[in-house]
């Protein structure tokens, strides 16, 4: 019967598939079609329990059963757990590239809602299948695998600033706000159950006021989910998620109180009891947040000496911090405080002492578990509902739950805003007031909290049940819907995405002083006096204990900054250039790349020696020299730039070096010499095949004429000459730390490239393309390949129009790549072809 | 507050200082305490020394600038008017809806804001920060490891980014341009206790 369902189904599938619809209904076949296949494994092995191999697609293991000697058994039992668990998430993950194929669905739909549904679907099909509900979001998984990734993620990329700066606020929220959600809730539904409109359910006070508990909280999954797609400000965001994630304890303390009071029976309880869960409440989140930041001590401290283990390095970060996590629900403390705790704490010390590819492989991890773990938690709260089991239905129990979480939700954030307005410096508005009230999302937490219930003592566990995944559906389907809409129109604040300016973080550093001395003056003990008291003994003690050495050096983060900017700007100058084929746009007036030219050519005074200096000593290529300078301290960012540039520019291609072994994986192991050999020869051999590309003979001095008038000058000319362009990569890569001027002396001695053999003079470069550059193969390569144009010392010198528009246009750019394939190079011969009044007039002339 | 009222009396012209910084009298009350506790001679007026008195004052890289803004045109004493006349400045900026073209400006308006922060840069009161300038107070402000090359390569690129008419300095108007986006309510405002 099984078996001709699926076929059926598949046959439905098929026949859509023929009818050649959108993409995504493609889409949607093929997951469902894996679905399907997912549960049939499943639900053969329970239920056809005879022909466990009726399936046609093991046709060859049965044949294999009947032989004596097995070489190929099928032996599903025996990785059934695991691959079930395999398959669940691909089909989640599966079911993510399915919704982001239409843009359209994901930008309205929020992916949570889309999640859930598709659970519902599979459920469903599940369902259908075997008719009992196999998989089910259990408590246990949940609590364990599921949420800690999230919660460890939202601690380890929590923006501290706007933590603390709004901790008063997040608390009063997470701990009043959750009570009296609680408390009323639980209160009037148990009104309302008095009345008799809800008919008769076994349930006392102490049930209601359970219920109200488990469902009070916001949950941070779902908050998360929603509020990521909305991009409110920060300010908003971070009340609603800090609240979302410091009511754990209280919606711990409130469940595990009263779930002990019902099961004790309401009428032994004593004062002392309650007196004992007030006390509680304090243990388990204090307990909660000493054990986080105990292990987030450790954490630092384990970072600070893997040194010479960098690969397991990021291991560390996730072991210790969930080691937090299971360490606090040990103890019966509130484990989600603990490992956000633990996150908010390392991140500073841990981000400071890994290597550099360990961060991204930290972050990149933790987002991926994160995100996992989200998409399943949703999948999985969506086929969770099907299940007849837990199903029962109330009417006015259900409906009046959804009423009263919204209204009291409602009614609390505004009492407490206006309370907490009297105390803040930024107001919260009634558009925030709106979208906080709003943002109440209830989610997985609640489920499992409500699905842990003991059917023994908590008769109406199934209504309870039922009502906590309408109340979760309700609010992420249809608030997380419609929060998007809601926001656009009552115009909340976004955020703004724009880039870090030197400006804004400097001048930010002396509001922070500013504000701290205005407090000091004005004797009172404040928010910025504490913060800079806080600056100070991370300064003296905790950086000094758990930070490297080597780390401590100029960890400010105006430094930092301004070390991103000129990072930024190095990988989009280079892959710029790289796109147009040549780093000649750089001249070009248009907008790209502001940062190294415009206002600083008209810096008359001051900066005219400093970039004469600067261009006389610095560009220098000779890697004797480089390496004497790398070895000063200001080196150590040039370093650091020069990494992750040269990890840029391997990276897409091939990689440099292969090292098999485990234990080291990338040549910076090795310290960092190698990696600035690497990256010096390749700037070297870039520079090299632009600068023939762009450097004919009878142009040297008239570029050289040039550009020392434009050093007199100093003046932003329009002329915009391909003979700089070789001095602006010179002085750009060598010079990244200091501006990058783009004043250049080709006759300077600094300047000698002389890599390749068949070349002669720097100063005499050949004409005629030799383009390697965009094929980065180790070096050797390059070496010995000589184009053929070079070799016969055929040069053919573009015309001045053509050398200046051929490289930069990305249609060309094209054509220019593939030296090697052809003996011939069509490049030279395109050039000849162009050389003189042939003005390349198919060529766009948009980057001009 | 016991000494509330008695306070209250010693303050010359309260309606005046209420109208101007927009303090209440319990603000006025508090920071004439502190303005007392500062002024240790009883001299009714503070000085440098006072300033440098405070010992979290003294240990915050921009402390001897900030007490400079506290005695602008090389004055050398200052009153209880001026003194909360500044503080004033640094109170959080009520979202005035009813915004009236014609009435002065409050005295914590993020120009006001704006021009307290910029003249601990502008140290010549040229009504420019110079390359020099701005060295000097980066120099104050980022850690000791910091090299001067690195300190002139950020400070030129903080120019350069800053710098709309290309003269090499920031103006005040650049200045501005430059923080447009930051939200000064947030950033140079305190609450000042009651």
């Amino acid at each position: 019967g099984f078996t001709e369902s699926l076929n059926t189904l598949r046959h439905t599938f098929t026949h859509a598939e023929v009818m050649g619809r959108a993409r995504s209904v493609v889409g949607w076949v093929l997951l469902t079609a894996l679905a399907v296949l997912l549960c049939c494994p499943a639900a053969l092995s329970s239920l056809d329990e005879e022909h466990p191999d009726s399936d046609t697609e093991h046709g060859e293991s049965h044949e294999g059963n009947e032989t004596g000697f097995h070489i190929v058994t099928f032996r599903w039992e025996h990785v059934q757990a695991p691959y079930v668990i395999a398959l669940w998430i691909l089909v989640a993950s599966l079911g993510k590239i399915v919704f982001h194929l239409s843009e359209r669905v994901t930008s309205v739909v929020p992916e949570s809602a889309l999640l859930i549904v598709l659970g519902l679907i599979l459920g469903g099909i599940v369902w259908a299948a075997d008719h009992t509900a196999s998989f089910t979001l259990t408590p246990n998984v949940f609590f364990f695998y599921l949420l800690p990734p999230i919660v460890l993620d939202a601690g380890y990329f929590m923006p501290n600033r706007h933590f603390f700066g709004n901790l008063g606020t997040i608390l009063m929220y997470a701990v009043i706000g959750t009570v009296w959600n609680a408390a009323t809730t639980g209160l009037s539904l148990y009104g309302i159950f008095k009345t008799g409109i809800m008919g008769h359910l076994q349930a006392g006070l102490l049930e209601f006021l359970l219920f109200g508990s488990l469902i009070a909280a916001v949950d941070p999954v779902a908050v998360l989910a929603v509020f990521e797609e909305v991009h409110v400000n920060e300010v908003l965001f971070i009340i609603v998620f800090g609240e979302s994630l410091l009511n754990d304890a209280v919606t711990v303390v409130l469940y595990n109180v009263f779930s002990s009071f019902v099961a004790i029976g309401g009428e032994n309880i004593e004062g002392l009891d309650y007196f004992k869960g007030i006390v509680s409440f304090f243990v388990v989140s204090l307990g909660g947040t000493a054990v986080g930041i105990v292990f987030a001590f450790l954490l630092s401290l384990v970072t600070r000496f893997t040194k010479h283990v960098r690969v397991i390095e990021p291991g560390f970060v996730f072991v210790i911090s969930y080691l937090s996590y299971l360490t606090a629900e040990m103890l019966s403390l509130s484990a989600i405080l603990a490992i956000t705790f633990c996150g908010i704490c390392c991140q500073k010390y841990v981000k400071a002492n890994l290597c550099e590819q360990s961060i991204t492989t930290v972050r990149y991890a933790m987002k991926m578990l994160a995100s996992g773990a989200e998409t399943i938690i949703f999948m999985f709260l969506g086929i969770s509902a099907v299940d007849t089991k837990i199903w029962t239905w109330n009417t006015a129990f259900i409906l009046l739950t959804l009423v009263f979480i919204s209204v009291y939700r409602v009614i609390g954030v505004v009492i407490q805003t206006w309370i907490l307005n009297h105390y803040r410096v930024v107001q919260l508005e009634i558009i925030d007031q709106v979208v906080m009230s709003y943002g109440g999302l209830r989610g997985a937490v609640a489920f499992a909290l409500v699905v842990l219930l003991d059917s023994q003592h908590i008769h109406e566990r199934r209504l309870f049940i039922s009502t906590t995944i309408i109340v979760v559906y309700f609010t992420v389907i249809f608030q997380g819907l419609t929060i998007k809409p809601l926001v656009k129109w009552l115009k909340v604040k976004r955020t703004q995405q724009k880039e870090p300016l030197l400006n804004e973080k400097l001048h930010g550093r002396a509001f922070d002083h500013i504000l701290s001395a205005i407090e000091d003056i004005s004797g009172q003990i404040g928010h910025n006096y504490l913060r800079d008291k806080w600056t100070n003994f991370d300064r003296k003690y905790l950086s000094k204990l758990m930070m490297r050495k080597s780390a401590q050096v100029s960890r400010d983060k105006i430094l930092s900054v301004f070390r991103e900017l000129n990072l930024k700007d190095a990988i989009s100058y280079v892959s710029e250039g790289e796109r147009r084929g040549s780093l000649a746009f750089i001249r070009s007036s248009s907008d790209v790349n502001v940062d190294f030219t415009g206002p600083r050519h008209s810096v008359v005074d001051s900066s005219v020696s400093a970039l004469l200096r600067e261009s006389t000593s610095e560009v220098c290529l000779d890697m004797q020299a480089i390496e004497n300078r790398m070895k000063s301290g200001k080196d150590r960012e040039e370093t650091v730039t020069h990494h992750m540039l040269q990890q840029h520019l391997y990276k897409p291609r091939k990689r440099y070096r292969l090292n098999y072994s485990r234990h080291k994986l990338a040549v910076r192991n090795e310290g960092e010499q190698q990696d600035k050999e690497i990256f010096q020869r390749t700037m070297k051999k870039r520079l090299e095949n632009f600068k023939p590309t762009k450097l004919a003979n009878n142009y040297t001095t008239k570029f050289r004429n040039m550009k020392k008038e434009r050093a007199a000058k100093k003046k932003h000319s329009d002329a915009v000459s391909n003979g700089k362009i070789p001095a602006h990569s010179v002085s750009f890569h060598v010079n990244k730390d200091s501006d990058v001027e783009d004043h250049y002396d080709p006759s300077d001695g600094g300047i000698s490239f002389l890599i390749t053999p068949a070349r002669n003079e720097s100063d005499e470069p050949i004409s005629g393309f030799n383009n390697p550059g965009f094929s980065t193969e180790e070096d050797d390569s390059t070496f010995q390949m000589t184009p053929p144009w070079v070799s016969n010392e055929e040069t053919v010198i573009p015309s001045q129009r053509a050398r200046l528009q051929l490289p930069r246009s990305p249609t060309n750019f094209r054509r220019l790549t593939p030296l090697q394939l052809s003996s011939r190079s069509i490049d030279s011969f395109l050039l000849a072809d162009i050389s003189d009044e042939h003005p390349l007039s198919f060529l766009p002339e948009s980057s001009m | 507050m016991g000494s509330y009222s008695s306070h209250l009396s010693k303050i010359e012209d309260l309606q005046g200082i209420i109208q101007e910084t927009g303090f209440t009298k319990a603000h006025i009350c508090r920071l004439y305490d502190r303005f007392e506790e500062l002024d240790k001679n009883n001299k009714g007026t503070l000085s440098r020394e006072d300033f440098q008195r405070i010992g979290e004052l003294a240990v915050n890289p921009l402390g001897d600038r900030i007490i400079n803004a506290f005695f602008p045109n090389e004055k050398q004493t200052l009153d209880f008017r001026s003194f909360i006349r500044i503080l004033a400045c640094f109170r959080p900026t009520a979202k005035d809806k009813t915004a009236d073209p014609n009435a002065p400006e409050p005295i914590n308006s993020r120009t006001n804001k704006l021009r307290f922060a910029f003249q601990l840069y502008d140290l010549d009161g040229d009504g420019k920060i110079s390359r020099e300038e701005l060295i000097q107070v980066l120099r104050m402000m980022l850690e000791a490891q910091v090299t001067d090359d690195q300190l002139e390569s950020i400070t030129d690129r903080t120019i350069q980014e800053a710098d709309l008419d290309g003269d090499g300095a920031i103006s005040f108007e650049e200045f501005r341009k430059s923080l447009e986006n930051i939200n000064l309510e947030h950033k140079m405002s305190i609450r000042f206790l009651q």
